[in-house]
């Protein structure tokens, strides 16, 4: 199903921690959401100056119900887009496209799974957990945040998984550390077969770090959901990408929007992001500079 | 007198009736002038889902090279006051798999396909004209805000006698049935002067405009905020200088056909661009904002001509080019009621020093 935009309306906002949840109402999003994918919702109204949509994972939808379909997602009202995203009540008339981006993809039988999420990132991880279940896996949860008050989404992960693991850089909130100083004795202890993540770049390296080395470096497999910056989130305008390695084993250029956000971990280029690898497809016809 | 009708503006079940066709050169009328700007639609099939794109005048694509390309480092983007830079690079797969999946794709869809061409010699333009010989190409668009590789990298666009030399390559590559226009760069002194170079040369039409170069810097890491430091500026921000260059052009070669792109948001946006003298228009950046806005500033577009008791889309085009009406009274006051005058008499006045 291709994704729609829905002029809909702001049906909750609500402070959760350091962060804001907003539901919405965007009927014909909802119902065909998997776990992982994004929605990409237009900031500052219809003659604002800030032009470029905000991209956010899907923490819940609901599909049926008095307001149809409804789609709520997690941010922190950090710059001016969000800030203003942050003042709307309910019944603001608010444009949503989505569903975006290809979803976390789901073992065929069940497995052992350790879903790792950092901050608000974890906000995608709780559907797939519910999908992981609902396929006979086990789901247990490593989630990391700066601080206690931005641990999102504790109580869902203890109410859905055999285990929680909980890191804070301060120390306010289970142990010290990162997520990636705790996940190896997670791994070890439910026999991991997976590691699904969500989180900033460093993060993820660090969690596709640990990973890889498991098993005495024979490594498990990880589904990553990226976050790199975008401006449409629907594969036209060519700003989010990252180096990553396709089934032919070549490295491209890859819109994180519409080949992403989900990754295998093994196939992004971590020692290159931010870069071009010279051995990227279509690298070395760069020498010569185009303006746009 | 005029005659006034007066229509239910709200709750129309169909759109108003206007001749929306326009024509771009070498015979080719299109029924819609709205297109979708380079590099803001990819090769189109991204906004399929949110535009009926075959009732476009178009979908133009992104400047295809010959070889692929892998665009830029990141950060290729940064958000400005109502607009926005970037630094793609232009990223693309190259011109052979171009034709065998995106125009493929086009064709099979029946969409017009305005194909955009980027090269950084003559010769790389002339091969990829050559290229798209016997494909169904509604339009060939040259961007020529490229490095000349053979002039120390200088800008084509910003030069008459290099965007000439593409220009007059690319034709002569082209069948006689597909209009060639010329993409041009504000970043010039003279406009006219590359638009009448690129005319010469034989362009059917002229784009304007493409994005002028901007820089952005980040107050945290004090430094720039693009990979490539400098990108193109685009969005509503550069409207009023698409819209000057337009006006210009238009004044000096008024039987040009142009293509008005730069900053439209709305129906009236593009309006303003015809008025100025626009044949068509292109909407980019604010597809990224609005997925669906090509095809709702085509409805708004025709709207907005009909309120203003526009027939036909033609009639609007230079049309704020008319000089200012003098202001008549409706009605000749009777004989004999003119108000008296009285003659100014200029008294002399003489000085003297005190």
């Amino acid at each position: 199903m291709p994704p729609v935009q829905v002029r809909g309306e702001v049906l909750a906002v609500k402070q959760i921690g350091a962060y804001i949840s907003m539901t919405v109402v965007a009927t014909g999003i909802a119902e065909q959401t998997r776990p992982g994918q994004f929605v990409a919702v237009a900031v500052g109204g219809d003659d604002g100056s800030m032009l470029l949509r905000r991209a956010f994972s899907i923490y819940q939808v609901a599909s049926r119900g008095v307001y149809g379909g409804t789609v709520e997602f997690i941010f922190a009202a950090h710059g001016k887009g969000t800030t203003w995203l942050a003042h709307r009540r309910p019944h603001d008339p608010i444009d949503v496209v989505g569903p975006l981006g290809r979803p976390f993809s789901l073992p065929k039988d069940p497995a052992n799974c350790v879903l790792v999420g950092g901050g608000y990132g974890s906000a995608p991880l709780f559907m797939l957990a519910e999908a992981l279940r609902n396929r006979g896996c086990r789901v247990d949860f490593v989630l990391g945040a700066a601080s206690q008050d931005r641990m999102f989404g504790a109580l869902d992960a203890k109410r859905m998984a055999q285990s929680v693991a909980f890191t804070t850089d301060d120390g306010s909130f289970g142990e010290q550390g990162r997520v990636s100083d705790a996940l190896p004795e997670v791994i070890d202890r439910v026999h991991a077969d997976v590691v699904y993540a969500c989180g900033p770049m460093p993060m993820l390296e660090a969690v596709y770090a640990v990973s890889a080395a498991a098993y005495d470096g024979a490594g498990i497999p990880t589904q990553l959901a990226v976050e790199e910056s975008m401006a449409c989130g629907i594969g036209v305008c060519m700003t989010c990408v990252l180096p990553v390695i396709d089934d032919e084993g070549q490295t491209r250029m890859m819109r994180s929007c519409v080949e992403g956000a989900v990754f295998a971990g093994d196939r992004i280029r971590w020692d290159s992001l931010g870069t071009v690898p010279a051995d990227a497809v279509g690298a070395a016809s760069m020498s010569v500079a185009a303006n746009d | 007198m005029t005659e006034i009708t007066i229509r239910a503006d709200h709750d129309e079940p169909s759109l108003p009736d206007v001749d929306m066709s326009t024509e771009l050169g070498r015979g080719v009328v299109v029924g819609n002038p709205v297109f979708t700007a380079s590099g803001c639609a990819a090769a189109g099939r991204e906004l399929a889902a949110f535009n009926d794109l075959n009732a476009l005048g178009g979908v133009v694509t992104k400047s295809i090279q010959l070889a692929p390309r892998s665009g830029r480092p990141t950060p290729r983007m940064a958000e400005t006051p109502s607009g926005m830079l970037n630094s793609i690079g232009l990223q693309g797969p190259g011109i052979d798999s171009f034709l065998s999946n995106d125009l493929r794709w086009l064709t099979e869809n029946d969409i017009r396909a305005a194909v955009s061409i980027a090269g950084s010699s003559v010769d790389e333009y002339t091969r990829l004209a050559q290229r798209l010989r016997g494909h169904p190409v509604a339009m060939v668009e040259v961007n020529i805000s490229c490095p000349n590789v053979e002039d120390r990298g200088q800008v084509f666009a910003c030069d008459p006698s290099a965007s000439a030399a593409v220009v007059e390559a690319v034709r002569r590559a082209t069948p006689p049935t597909v209009p060639v226009f010329a993409k041009l760069s504000p970043d010039v002194t003279d406009i006219v002067a590359i638009a009448r170079s690129c005319v010469d040369a034989g362009a059917d039409g002229l784009t304007l405009i493409n994005t002028t170069l901007g820089l952005a810097i980040d107050h945290w890491t004090m430094r720039p905020v693009l990979a490539g430091v400098t990108g193109g500026l685009s969005g509503p921000a550069i409207r009023p200088l698409a819209v000057r260059c337009v006006w210009q052009v238009h004044a000096a070669l008024p039987d040009v056909p142009l293509m008005g792109v730069g900053g439209i948001r709305t129906g009236v946006d593009a309006l303003e661009f015809i008025l100025a003298g626009a044949s068509a228009i292109q909407v980019g950046t604010i597809i990224f904002n609005d997925p669906s806005a090509p095809s709702r500033i085509s409805h708004e577009l025709r709207t907005a001509l009909s309120q203003r008791g526009i027939e036909r889309l033609r009639e609007a085009i230079g049309l704020a080019h008319r000089p200012p009406k003098l202001v008549v009274p409706e009605e000749p006051d009777p004989p004999g009621d003119e108000p008296v005058v009285e003659e100014q008499v200029r008294r002399a006045i003489a000085f003297e020093d005190v």
